[in-house]
């Protein structure tokens, strides 16, 4: 487990938006990486300026990660299906309100509260494969494994159509819907190995990205045709980058701890201004409203 | 005891061809079903390789699953534990249904020399006609459905038996077609990558389009 907070500058960010990550250069020292959000490239024609999202090269060639995912799988991961979703959702925004966000806002806005608009397939799929690459590094895989692969294996093995697989950072989220926890502990803070179906990412449910593994039929057919379970003990023995799991743990533990911070001094601010305020909140007993009110 | 077995012997032979055992607890095991046709023959629509890994792999697991959960679902009801029943139907929806879908499949598939591209006739090419314009609208129906189908999942033409007209369906995962109404399935494609991906080099086009050279070439009134 991290133990300190890294001595790197995080943005504070709108409390929708909690994924910090690093940029490409991954491959640099814990001290060195920059968090920055997603930027969205700009291109200013002369009357308008649209912003569009960018196909980013993954942080390594294409073969670096054979034997053990070959080229050809990489390539056409990469410049097919990555490159369609990247492309239609650039087609879908344009013009749209989401024509001027990140992608990060362009997933949960698209997400629409678990009734998803047109474009939050090819959004979430566009953010899901760049944090894919971002997960996996050469000469990467070996520790931790045990008990972590063991459990990714299980769950993730049979019985799942495309979709995708997930360390994430659970923070105080409950298991139901964004509800806040109201009896936050220390325990409440893990790691949880959750799986998504299709496009669907963590974010959704405001948990912390850590890791993720492709299990759509396409990230591994060329390779391991219908063996997806040596496909993911592969995944998990010589790909993983745990250097960025690591720094992704570090980043989503520090925005847990700020948003703890802001929420406690929410709820003070309210309590506060509940003994200065005419009227009382609304108490509910038994299922029977109070209207009490004072004069 | 021994007229037991006697009668389950029998009934073995008589159940084998078409697919399953009776065991004689009474447990029904499924196995998986023969082509009528060679992996090759499908060539060059879909490659052999496809055909061998689909059929040998895919399905085959599908059953082995599926034998293994009916198996726990015997045990479960057997003991009155409704949890485990209910925790069952989940692993019986997928394996079972993966098994009834590719058993379809196999049928809706033929190679060229035994009529395999032909247009339908009779009453389904009238049927086709009078609900859809023509064979052509269909299959662009049909391939639309398909590539629009995001994740796993497959295509269906069905005859819906209360109205008695066709329909043209979808469904998620392996979910067989009677999930989606009073529907009989007439032909189905298999959308899951795993149907086309080995041979997504031989297209130059994006995945998009193979999903429509891929239909254009099995709905071509293959076995309607």
């Amino acid at each position: 487990m991290v133990a300190a907070v890294a001595a790197a500058a995080v943005t504070t960010a709108n409390p929708l938006t909690c994924s910090l990550f690093p940029s490409q250069g991954l491959r640099g020292t814990t001290s060195g990486l920059q968090w920055t959000k997603r930027q969205c490239t700009r291109k200013a024609s002369a009357l308008t300026v649209t912003a569009k999202f960018e196909l980013k090269p993954p942080p390594y060639p294409m073969d670096a990660l054979e034997p053990h995912m070959s080229k050809d799988t990489f390539e056409y991961h990469w410049g097919k299906h990555h490159r369609a979703y990247v492309n239609n959702l650039n087609k879908q925004i344009e013009g749209t309100e989401l024509d001027d966000t990140l992608l990060d806002d362009a997933v949960l806005i698209t997400y629409n509260k678990g009734d998803p608009l047109p474009a939050f397939n090819n959004a979430a799929q566009a953010w899901n494969h760049e944090f894919f690459w971002e997960s996996m590094k050469p000469g990467g895989g070996g520790k931790p494994s045990g008990q972590l692969l063991q459990l990714i294996e299980r769950d993730f093995a049979t019985q799942f159509g495309s979709g995708w697989a997930w360390l994430v950072y659970k923070a105080n989220r409950l298991d139901v819907g964004n509800a806040v926890n109201p009896c936050p502990s220390e325990e409440d803070k893990k790691l949880v190995i959750i799986k998504s179906p299709n496009a669907v990412n963590p974010l959704v449910w405001d948990y912390y990205p850590l890791l993720t593994v492709d299990v759509w039929e396409h990230a591994y057919y060329v390779d391991f045709q219908n063996r997806r379970p040596d496909y993911i003990s592969t995944f998990m023995e010589k790909l993983v980058s745990w250097d960025a799991v690591s720094a992704r743990l570090e980043v989503a533990m520090a925005r847990a701890a700020e948003r703890e911070i802001e929420e406690a001094r929410k709820r003070k601010e309210e309590e506060e201004g509940n003994f200065t305020d005419k009227e009382p909140a609304e108490i509910f007993i038994d299922g029977v409203a109070d209207d009490s009110e004072t004069d | 005891m021994a007229l037991r077995s006697l009668i389950c012997r029998k009934t073995l032979g008589l159940a084998s061809s078409s697919g399953f055992k009776l065991q004689f607890r009474g447990l029904q095991t499924f196995s998986l079903p023969d082509l009528s046709y060679d992996y090759g023959a499908l060539e060059p629509a879909i490659s052999g390789e496809i055909m061998q890994i689909h059929h040998q792999k895919h399905h085959q697991t599908y059953i082995t699953n599926y034998n293994m959960a009916l198996e726990q679902l015997h045990h479960a009801i057997e003991k009155g534990d409704s949890s485990a029943v209910v925790k069952l139907q989940s692993a019986i929806k997928f394996n079972g249904g993966g098994h009834i879908n590719h058993s379809i499949f196999w049928k809706s598939l033929s190679p060229v020399c035994e009529g395999g591209g032909e247009s339908p006739h009779g009453s389904l090419g009238w049927a086709i006609d009078e609900h859809y314009g023509s064979l052509d609208a269909l299959i662009q129906k049909m391939s639309t459905e398909g590539a629009a189908l995001q994740g796993s999942g497959w295509v269906w033409l069905g005859l819906d038996k209360e109205s008695k007209k066709l329909v043209v369906e979808t469904t998620v995962n392996q979910d067989p077609l009677v999930t989606k109404g009073p529907l009989v399935p007439l032909l189905g494609i298999d959308v899951w990558e795993h149907a086309y991906y080995l041979q997504v080099k031989l297209f130059s086009k994006t995945i998009w389009s193979l999903c429509d050279a891929y239909f254009s070439f099995l709905c071509d009134g293959r076995t309607m």
